[in-house]
């Protein structure tokens, strides 16, 4: 399939520093892209260049393989991280107005806002103000005008930030359903468990720069450092004892006769040859091999300014 | 729909539907008929009836000094002590005695006494007469011709002609058009002030809201910013065609009731004075100072076709129309680049160094409406709204007004796209404090 969007080669700069430098992204359709990085990375210059909100000093976007114009606006639904509501407006008018900005019709408009607020069981707040909700309240009134065009492309920058957990598990629900549904979802968030949890793709910013991107499932086999994870009944210093050159021990705890330890592999050691290797001094209850959560991935990536080429600085 | 168009609908709805707007709309006349009611009604005001007993040691006074309405004088004898007796048994509220010096005094100073004060202008009647009759006693005296005297002294009264193209003359009246040209400019340079201030606010509410990300990624942010102006400017037209239409009847309706019957009065007691004066005192009766009457009010409709009221009004429309866009986009820029109202001290008074400054030289330009500092001021698109429209009532050449007119859009079109350009940074801007440099900078920033 082709990409609904394609992110070639942009630089942008602003007076004072340089908020990107040649990202190139690629965002396949009906998956949840994860755009990841920490603060003041460059997430948001690019998702206000793909909102046509700013333009690139260099590079370009498109969108379903056409240069990105202005028509594309009706198609791409946004959640900024800074969003808010009219606060003297009463919700309807303000929902009404939004939508139709949108490119909606007035019926049409009406017809689907109907549907949503039925759905999430707000329809008394049609004449409210907005002021007279709660903060949660307004992101749901948010989140519904964000997708009520049913977008082709959606994207939620930090969606559930002031949702409480009831509330940010039925948003979770509304994306998968909107993917499933056709809708394709950059997703920009610092909650790693939720990237885990949602994305299909991601990629990593910092320092205006991309550092990594691919498939969740990829990345976690890729950050793998041959590591394990061993519970065992038996002696602790006679395991230890019987780890050998080519493994290193990172961990321990004991509880009573039950140790756990993490064991590093190393030299391109086979786990087969850590068992081995115990075996005649522990009872082994579990063997796990380690895989590094997008939370360390995270951390490490941009704590060592590590691309994915580099990857043996991080394993050392 | 278009987008501009919703835009515009909602800046205009959510403004109009206020209460705010409600209350200014129905304040604004009451105060505007107040302005025009309270001096007549001021006027009028000192309706009651004064009985005024006269105790003229002089004799000189005795039946010389006209009745009105408000003022009846009686002329008697006796001593001051049984005179003022009568204050208190009436039917006299007043008690004027006039010493035998008066007729010798360098300065005659009679004694009135009263038991409620008297307004002022039945002093400044008793004042003004006396001193008419005085004036003429000691002219008698002197064996002077009063009638010669008369002749020699005449009231100057200039009357201005403008010589038209074909050699006509049409008569003018500068008070009139000072008041106009003056009239039109203070209209604009509130109209911007109230109006921009609001364009502004509405600019740093969305930003305050954090709205404004939401708007951008479905319309340009030029297209809200020249939504907000327009909606802005409807509904101040709206509001100006209301408090015309409510001035309107308001004062119409007060002067025609309430009013009615005072006003018809002073006209004939005026026409009854002037008369009077004619005949017994001479005919000094410009010197009389009468209370202020509707008679000016119509002198000037009898002058006003000395005004070519369809070209003013033309360039009222343009001029508040294209000054008040400039003004908007300016204050827009302001809005944008600040976070909360308190800090706009530092980017507005550059904005309005130019409004207030052609303000304060309207004075100086309707002294001398032709000179150079007014033909540059007209010219200038950041004061020429203003000020061009108090040159305007002096007969501006038309190469002058065209060059203004076309300087003023040009300027409209490229402030707009200054700030247009700020704008579309200041608004995602947070948090940080902006400093002019970086105003700067935004100008150059790719869209």
């Amino acid at each position: 399939m082709n990409p609904i969007l394609e992110v070639k080669n942009i630089h942008k700069n602003y007076a004072n520093h340089v908020a990107l430098k040649d990202v190139s992204l690629v965002v396949e359709p009906q998956k949840i892209f994860g755009l990841l990085g920490p603060n003041g990375a460059g997430k948001t210059s690019l998702i206000r260049i793909i909102n046509q909100i700013t333009g690139p000093d260099k590079g370009e976007v498109l969108f379903n393989g056409e240069h990105l114009a202005p028509k594309h606006v009706d198609f791409i639904g946004y959640l900024p991280e800074e969003r808010g509501l009219y606060k003297k407006m009463s919700v309807g008018e303000q929902v009404m107005y939004l939508a139709q900005l949108k490119g909606l019709k007035k019926a049409d408009a009406k017809a689907k806002l109907l549907q949503w607020f039925k759905k999430f069981e707000i329809e008394n707040w049609w004449d409210k103000k907005v002021e007279e909700l709660s903060k949660g309240m307004q992101q749901k009134v948010q989140f519904i005008v964000t997708v009520l065009h049913e977008p082709k492309l959606l994207i939620l920058d930090e969606p559930f930030s002031g949702f409480d957990p009831i509330n940010a598990q039925l948003i979770k629900n509304e994306i998968l359903e909107l993917r499933d549904k056709g809708a394709t979802i950059i997703f920009s968030t610092h909650n790693m468990g939720s990237v885990e949890e949602l994305c299909d793709n991601i990629a990593l910013i910092n320092k205006a720069e991309k550092l990594l991107d691919g498939s969740v499932k990829d990345i976690r086999k890729q950050y793998k450092s041959n590591t394990y994870h061993i519970t065992f009944k038996g002696n602790l210093m006679g395991f230890t004892n019987a780890l050998w050159a080519g493994a290193e021990l990172l961990d321990k705890k004991s509880d009573g006769e039950v140790h756990s330890v993490t064991v590093k592999l190393l030299h391109q050691n086979k786990p087969n040859d850590l068992l081995q290797a115990v075996l005649s001094t522990a009872e082994i209850l579990s063997f796990q091999e380690v895989v590094p959560s997008m939370n360390d991935i995270f951390i490490s990536v941009v704590e060592n300014k590590t691309t994915l080429n580099t990857q043996s600085t991080f394993t050392e | 729909m278009n987008k501009l168009l919703l835009i515009i609908q909602r800046e205009y709805f959510s403004r109009v539907k206020k209460k705010s707007f409600l209350i200014m709309t129905i304040l604004g006349p009451l105060l505007m008929a107040g302005v025009m009611i309270v001096p007549v009604w001021l006027a009028m005001r000192d309706k009651t009836e004064h009985q005024i007993f006269v105790l003229d040691h002089s004799g000189l006074f005795i039946d010389k000094i006209p009745n009105t309405k408000e003022v009846k004088f009686t002329y008697g004898t006796g001593t001051i002590e049984s005179a003022k007796a009568k204050l208190k048994d009436g039917p006299f509220d007043l008690v004027m005695e006039i010493d035998i010096e008066t007729i010798n005094a360098h300065k005659a100073t009679p004694f009135l006494y009263y038991k409620t004060q008297p307004g002022i202008a039945v002093e400044q009647y008793i004042t003004n007469t006396m001193e008419n009759i005085l004036f003429d006693y000691r002219l008698q005296g002197d064996s002077i011709d009063i009638t010669k005297i008369d002749k020699a002294r005449r009231p100057v009264e200039i009357i201005t002609l403008k010589v038209k193209e074909d050699g006509a003359d049409e008569k003018t009246n500068t008070e009139l058009n000072m008041g106009v040209g003056m009239f039109f400019g203070i209209a604009i340079y509130f109209m911007i002030f109230l109006y921009g201030s609001q364009v502004m606010r509405g600019v740093i509410e969305e930003k305050t809201n954090r709205i404004v990300e939401v708007i951008v990624s479905s319309v340009k942010p030029f297209q809200l910013m020249l939504g907000k102006i327009i909606g802005v400017a409807l509904v101040g037209l709206t509001q100006f065609i209301l408090w015309i239409v409510l001035t309107t009847v308001i004062y119409v309706g007060i002067t025609s009731t309430v009013f009615k019957n005072q006003i018809q009065d002073t006209l004939t007691q005026n026409a009854q004075i002037e008369k009077v004066m004619k005949n017994d005192i001479l005919s000094q009766s410009h010197k009389m100072e009468k209370v202020g009457t509707p008679n000016e009010v119509i002198d000037m409709f009898n002058f006003a076709d000395g005004l070519n009221l369809p070209v003013l009004i033309t360039c009222f429309a343009f001029y508040f129309l294209f000054g008040y866009l400039l003004y908007a986009a300016l204050f827009a820029a302001v809005g944008s680049a600040v976070d909360s109202e308190a800090d706009t001290q530092q980017f507005i008074l550059p904005v309005t160094i130019p409004l207030i400054l052609s303000f304060v030289i309207a004075q100086a330009i309707m002294s001398n409406p032709n000179s150079s500092m007014a033909q540059f001021f007209s010219i200038f698109p950041l004061t020429s709204p203003i000020v061009m429209m108090v040159r305007l009532p002096f007969d501006v050449p038309v190469w002058e007004l065209a060059l203004s007119m076309f300087m003023l859009v040009v300027g409209f079109l490229f402030f707009t796209w200054m700030a247009g350009k700020i704008y579309r940074t200041g608004i995602l801007m947070y948090g940080k404090k902006t400093t002019w440099k970086e105003l700067g900078k935004w100008l150059f920033y790719k869209g």
